[in-house]
């Protein structure tokens, strides 16, 4: 165990042929700590977001996860099961039933048994709320099912930081609340989170940090009544006032 | 310990992959197998003088285009799995080479090839034994079905590396960075999560791929391989009844590939899934 901060993120850059993705993001995020980071498309909130487990490499500066340096591909696979992640598209594996897309990895990575395996996938789809629909297949289920199997799929490998990726957006206003119910949910029980999402309300209840990225770079952190209500920056304010309008 | 209620019906209910269930009636297609298959019986039946001559004296030949058409295709499969990641590989080295062999082999026709790995591999491998003075490589004599299956591989492992890579590429990328996220390596994610999925994508093109080797097999017949097309050449040399050993031979034909035709239908209804 690590004493600090779990996440350690310093003067990270990241290019995209011309484009300057990052461009020089310092964060440090605590253990147990819920950050939401929001801003405009483009700012590089979802690239952050993935060079934090390296689905995104970075080119210069350093992070480092739980002590685990991701400078290099090497602790690659070491790092990526400590930390679990959500993306917009769900991504359930689609040939796989649900309980086989719980099952997958823990077999795969884990090499857990098949008994225990099953275990903690049952326990974990009670847990989000969908245990009939443990042999449905991807295509049978909403949105927000999906959503709630894909954050049980990362549950599973026991991870110690949840990365989401904008878990909302792709869903239908009615599926929204029990996406976000079961993210507040594992807030409570302590989980270290990091949250791209413009849900103002999840950032209320469950997180410590708001930060404001745009073009690249963190603007503006603050805890969330505070950016909401009193924003310094200009930037900010231009932000939220398009993003609460709606 | 409390025990937990297993869902097992549902399990039993709904493993099966949806649209997987078993189909009610046959494809109507299989009538066609059908019918060409009775047309060789009916025609041995009526006339065993030539139709059954013919299709004794071609039989072993037929073997020999089943056993080639079934030993390339495995490797045809496996060739091109390797040249179509080789494909998608981001490794430099590894691309060009997997690129320059689907570029190069595609633009040579196939009974080219087969008359190059019969007639002048053998040379060169003598010729090299000469240079590094290995006898056993100086008296290298040519297997032609050896070199036959080199060949058919060679080149239909060419198209089959297109086939895998473009059904490898229509597996949207976040299946991929599912897998890895949940900390698969990149031969756990291939083999658990995108092939499964690209296989199914896949099948019609294999299949017909599978179907054009069987008629493609016939070339080998000017390369010293007795397959079917050859003994009906050699029947036609002593007998000289040109209709009746070509018809009879291009029915077998005709049943093989039908058939095969309604494994591939068969096999593509069994595993559709829906995205």
């Amino acid at each position: 165990m690590t004493t600090g901060p779990i996440i350690h993120i310093e003067n990270v850059h990241k290019r995209f042929g011309r484009v300057h993705a990052l461009r020089g993001v310092n964060l440090q995020v605590q253990k147990g700590e819920v950050l939401v980071i929001v801003g405009p498309s483009g700012s590089g909130k979802s690239t952050l977001l993935r060079c934090i487990n390296r689905l995104e490499e970075y080119d210069n500066g350093h992070i480092t996860v739980d002590g685990i340096c991701l400078d290099s591909t090497q602790n690659i696979n070491a790092v990526r099961e400590e930390i679990g992640i959500v993306f917009q598209s769900f991504n359930l594996f689609a040939h796989l039933t649900v309980m086989d897309n719980l099952l997958l990895a823990q077999k795969v990575v884990r090499r857990r048994k098949k008994e225990e395996a099953k275990d903690i996938a049952l326990n974990l789809l009670e847990k989000v709320g969908i245990p009939e629909k443990a042999y449905a297949y991807p295509a049978h289920l909403s949105g927000g099912q999906q959503q709630r199997v894909a954050i049980a799929r990362a549950l599973a490998m026991n991870p110690r930081i949840m990365l989401f990726d904008e878990p909302t957006s792709a869903l239908d206003p009615e599926m929204i609340k029990e996406v976000l119910d079961v993210m507040l949910a594992l807030a409570k029980e302590g989980m270290t989170m990091v949250v791209v999402s413009h849900e103002m309300g999840f950032a209320r209840a469950a997180a410590k940090r708001i930060i404001f990225m745009d073009e690249g770079q963190i603007i503006e952190e603050a805890p969330p009544e505070e950016l909401f209500s009193n924003p310094k920056h200009e930037r900010t304010k231009l932000f939220l006032s398009k993003v609460l309008q709606g | 310990m409390f025990t937990r209620r297993e869902p097992k019906i549902a399990e039993q209910e709904l493993t099966r992959i949806p649209g997987a269930e078993p189909q009610s009636h046959m494809d109507v297609w299989w009538w066609l197998v059908a019918l060409v298959a009775g047309v060789i019986v009916l025609l041995s039946v009526l006339e065993p003088d030539p139709y059954w001559r013919v299709i004794l004296f071609v039989r072993d030949g037929l073997w020999v285009t089943v056993f080639l058409t079934l030993v390339s295709f495995v490797f045809v499969l496996l060739v091109g799995l390797l040249g179509g990641l080789g494909r998608l590989s981001k490794n430099r080295a590894i691309n060009l080479v997997a690129t320059l062999y689907v570029e190069l082999v595609r633009g040579v026709p196939l009974l080219v090839q087969l008359i190059w790995w019969y007639f002048a591999f053998p040379v060169i491998i003598q010729q090299i034994g000469r240079w590094t003075h290995i006898s056993a490589l100086v008296t290298y004599q040519a297997n032609a079905i050896l070199l036959a299956v080199v060949g058919m591989v060679f080149c239909y492992g060419a198209y089959m590396s297109e086939i895998y890579r473009a059904g490898i590429q229509s597996i949207p990328k976040g299946q991929m960075e599912a897998a890895r996220s949940l900390g698969m390596t990149y031969f756990q994610a291939m083999r658990h999560v995108v092939l499964p999925q690209a296989i199914r994508v896949i099948l019609p093109p294999v299949g017909n791929e599978f179907i054009a080797l069987l008629k493609d097999s016939s070339l080998v017949s000017v390369v010293a391989v007795a397959d079917m097309t050859r003994r009906g050449r050699e029947f036609m040399a002593t007998h000289f009844n040109p209709i009746e050993v070509w018809t009879m031979v291009a029915l077998l034909y005709l049943v093989m590939t039908l058939f095969s035709a309604r494994l591939v239908n068969w096999l593509e209804r069994r595993t559709k899934f829906e995205r």
